[in-house]
């Protein structure tokens, strides 16, 4: 075997944490991981957030990202140790031999300038191409990656193209320097699954035809599945398992790679619907203020107490603004939602205080949907002032029963948000939703930006709440694998329809319409050469393009 | 109309509309301002009847309303009327002071802005370390000392023991660009450290910020240096916060500079004003303020426009 392209020995990167109350000290947050990665191949890299996925990823260009600090260790690339080379050395290094692909190119895209003018500015910078050149060979890629009029795309501004097209442009932006490695850093987790697919297969296949080596870091084991050749699992800056992808996929050896395999194990039978709707929406049709276009059209959809209806579709299908006009938010320019037997206000302001209290939310970011400033026990604490005039002792001791509920104890009563990890703030949120005793309870994307073993915790605990407090949910996501695991009822939403209705079993189950078949058919599965052979098979080009 | 015609319009009108109120205000304002300009004009001494022939003369019988639209009406037709001391006509009186401080006010500015975006770029770039401290320190140094105080130092020390420039600030139409340079290089150091910190450390401020942006990252792992990542990508995004205030500190070279104008008797605005201020000429002072007033909503005006045109999701809509 030749020399690896990158040798990795023993890295050791440590971070400056600042924790509240506490004096500012360094902590070490990779502990000495080793890896080799020959040409024209590729790495996976994967685990959950805080596993140092991404900082591996950086340290193969010297960079650290804030505080970050590579402590220790040898990265050889191209036969060269880069953490002891000159700045210049390293900066030749960066945009030239190791360039770099961002989890969202809508950020990392400069706002005030052409596409074309970033895509080509390392080539041109490192002396590897011409201007002209390196404008042909951006050309070139942008055809190569499937992006619509690729001659002239590179003279648009970044605001102008789609999410998923911007992707796609970062992957040119990374591939015009003609570089040996190329980090990916999860470059389809901001993409709907539609839209993922062919980003995935874009990348796929310019790795393919331009032979450069790549680490693609990312916490979705099915999609590192279809892109790489070897597989790193890594778990708080540790390496768990080390292998190529059929053995990490088909035969893992550590318990944690099984649990990351078989992610998402939860059987919920569906309930048929009983008795009368606790929630029914009638033939909806909303537009946002000072535009002309409905972003709904004549929606119906019924919820009955204690199950769980899922609104699922993908950005832009509208369910969001649904839950925005239940809410009262925005009221609709046609049709009424009907709660618990009474026709709702249209206006958040005209709706009593029972309305309010009825009808709780969650949302996806638990950490912006809390005061920081506020303690645990003050933040579901809240509702049970407003709502019941709760006091003192009474209140505490509903406090620590709503904790007790939601898996967290007594203890958490006078910690602060910033304290808690992603998983338990959201459970702070759950039991501050159901300290109001609701009938019904929407969750907007409630687990997207969790890690999936942590996710799966939070469907466990939502799902047990619901047969003792007997709440029913409207659960709004674009996961599917979320949805098989929660819904009773589904609605497929596509460009502010309803796309399909029914029970879980009904709309799972073919025959499809050709959206929700393109919908399913587009989330990864964890078996090698899927990808392959669901691009074989479509009927309908995503939407995202 | 697109989105941006539409925009600009809007800012123009509202800068328009702005304008008309504050001449009403200053109308209003010079109205009640105490004394009695016949009773100034002719002394302690005159006679009732004196006095009452002079009021009707100055046509100050009329009502309020009235007078304000003959002199808004005469000021759309370039007539800012005449001086009431001196008999002179305002408008000619006015444009050579003007031109003299927008002549000072142009040179401290080409000196100031780009010294001070210079500075601002070089702070970010060496960010926490001695340079940026220094910068800060020593901007800030000058900005807390009163600007009479620097203006007698620098006099003192360049004029008075080096003989470098001169220590009065005289201009006149005879002299020749490089004499007149000469003699307001003390005038223009001393704006030019009086606004430099504010400038430059906005400018640090809004580039810090850019800084902290995603797509600053992506400049860094292309392999830039320090300077090209601050130039090409955060300078360009941090444009509109950094024009916001360079036009401020333009509206006070042109508008605020009455000190500096006494401490080294140049012929500008503020000591024509300050002049005819405590001298009760009414017509006077409301000419100047009109005047100040369309500088500072005129330049704050394109700061705007500016911010507007710099923003590529106006400039170039989907």
């Amino acid at each position: 075997m030749s020399d690896p392209l990158v040798n990795v020995r023993d890295l050791k990167i440590g971070a400056t944490v600042y924790p509240p109350g506490e004096r500012p000290h360094d902590i070490e947050i990779v502990h000495g991981v080793s890896f080799d990665l020959q040409k024209g191949k590729v790495l996976g890299l994967i685990g959950e957030s805080g596993a140092g996925k991404s900082t591996i990823g950086l340290a193969s260009m010297a960079y650290g990202r804030g505080g970050v600090k590579i402590t220790g260790g040898e990265v050889w690339i191209n036969g060269r140790d880069i953490l002891q080379t000159s700045v210049r050395d390293v900066r030749a290094l960066r945009g030239g031999e190791v360039t770099y692909v961002s989890q969202s190119a809508a950020a990392s895209f400069n706002p005030a300038k052409k596409i074309m003018e970033q895509v080509i500015e390392a080539a041109v910078e490192h002396g590897k191409f011409s201007k002209k050149d390196a404008e042909a060979r951006a050309r070139v890629l942008f055809a190569k990656l499937g992006l619509p009029d690729p001659d002239n795309i590179g003279d648009r501004y970044p605001h102008q193209v789609s999410g998923g097209q911007l992707q796609r442009c970062m992957t040119a932006l990374a591939l015009c320097p003609e570089p040996d490695l190329v980090v990916f850093d999860e470059p389809t987790t901001a993409l709907d699954v539609t839209t993922q697919i062919d980003v995935l297969k874009a990348i796929k296949e310019a790795i393919r035809d331009t032979g450069v080596a790549a680490l693609y870091i990312t916490h979705d084991l099915a999609v590192v599945a279809q892109v790489s050749d070897d597989i790193m699992v890594l778990r708080h800056g540790d390496m768990v398992e080390y292998g190529d992808v059929d053995q990490i996929i088909n035969a893992p050896r550590e318990d944690y790679t099984k649990a990351l395999v078989s992610v998402r194990s939860i059987e919920h039978e569906e309930k048929a619907p009983a008795g009368d709707p606790v929630l029914s929406i009638r033939n909806v049709t909303a537009r946002y203020k000072g535009t002309k276009f409905d972003v709904l059209h004549n929606v119906n959809a019924d919820l009955y107490p204690g199950q769980t209806l899922a609104v699922v579709g993908e950005s832009g299908s509208g369910k969001s603004t649904l839950a925005r006009v239940i809410t009262g938010l925005l009221p609709p320019r046609e049709g009424e939602i009907e709660f618990a037997g009474r026709v709702l206000s249209p206006d958040l302001a005209s709706r009593t205080r029972d309305d309010l209290r009825e009808l709780q939310m969650i949302y996806q970011m638990a950490d912006v949907a809390m005061n920081p400033r506020q303690t645990v026990g003050t933040i579901i604490g809240r509702p049970l002032e407003f709502y019941f005039d709760m006091k003192g002792a009474e209140k505490r001791k509903r406090i620590i029963e709503l904790l007790d509920e939601i898996e967290l104890g007594e203890e958490f009563i006078d910690r602060y948000p910033a304290e808690l990890s992603g998983g338990q703030k959201q459970r702070v949120c759950i039991a501050r939703a159901l300290a109001a005793k609701p009938k019904m309870i929407i969750c907007d994307e409630v687990t997207s930006a969790l890690d999936p073993l942590v996710a799966d915790g939070i469907l466990k605990l939502l799902l047990n709440l619901q047969k003792i407090e007997n709440v029913a949910y409207l659960f709004i996501t674009h996961d599917l694998a979320t949805v098989r695991a929660i819904s009773d009822n589904i609605a497929v939403m596509y460009q502010g329809r309803v796309q399909r209705y029914g029970s879980k079993s009904e709309v799972l189950s073919p025959p499809f319409d050709d959206y929700t078949d393109l919908l399913l058919g587009s989330v990864p599965e964890m078996r090698l050469g899927w990808l392959e052979e669901v691009i074989a098979n479509r009927k309908m080009e995503s939407a995202g393009n | 109309m697109p989105l941006i015609a539409k925009l600009l319009v809007q800012r123009i009108a509202l800068g328009l509309l702005l304008l008309f109120l504050v001449s009403g205000l200053i109308f209003a304002g010079t109205m009640i301002l105490p004394g009695d300009v016949a009773q100034s004009i002719l002394g302690q001494s005159a006679t009732p009847e004196a006095l009452a022939n002079l009021r009707a003369e100055l046509g100050l019988n009329e009502p309020a309303m009235q007078r304000y639209f003959n002199w808004l009406g005469g000021i759309l037709t370039g007539d800012l009327g005449t001086a009431l001391t001196s008999g002179t006509d305002i408008a000619e009186s006015i444009g050579k002071r003007l031109s003299n401080t927008l002549f000072l006010a142009f040179w401290a500015a080409i000196i100031a802005v780009p010294l001070a975006i210079f500075l601002g770029l070089l702070a970010v770039r060496f960010k926490d370390r001695w340079p940026d401290k220094m910068i800060s320190a020593v901007t800030l140094a000058s900005i807390s000392i009163p600007e009479f105080l620097i203006g007698y130092v620098l006099m003192y020390l360049i004029a008075v023991k080096l003989r470098w420039f001169p220590s009065v600030a005289m201009i006149n139409d005879g002299m020749s660009l490089g004499d007149k340079l000469s003699a307001i290089a003390l005038p223009v150091a001393v704006l030019t450290l009086v606004v430099l910190a504010h400038m430059m450390r906005m400018t640090r401020a809004a580039i810090l910020n850019v800084m902290q942006s995603a797509y600053i990252e992506t400049a860094e792992l292309k392999g830039l240096n320090g300077f090209q990542v601050i130039f090409r990508h955060a300078f360009p995004n941090a444009i509109a916060p950094i024009v916001n205030v360079v036009m401020l500190n333009l509206a006070y070279l042109v508008v605020g500079v009455v000190v500096i104008e006494v401490v080294f008797v140049y012929p500008g605005m503020g000591q024509y004003l300050v002049d005819h201020v405590s001298k009760r000429d009414v017509p006077v002072v409301q000419a100047c303020g009109l005047i100040f007033a369309a500088v500072y909503i005129g330049l704050n005006m394109v700061a705007d426009i500016v911010a507007i045109l710099s923003n590529p999701r106006l400039r170039h809509p989907k």
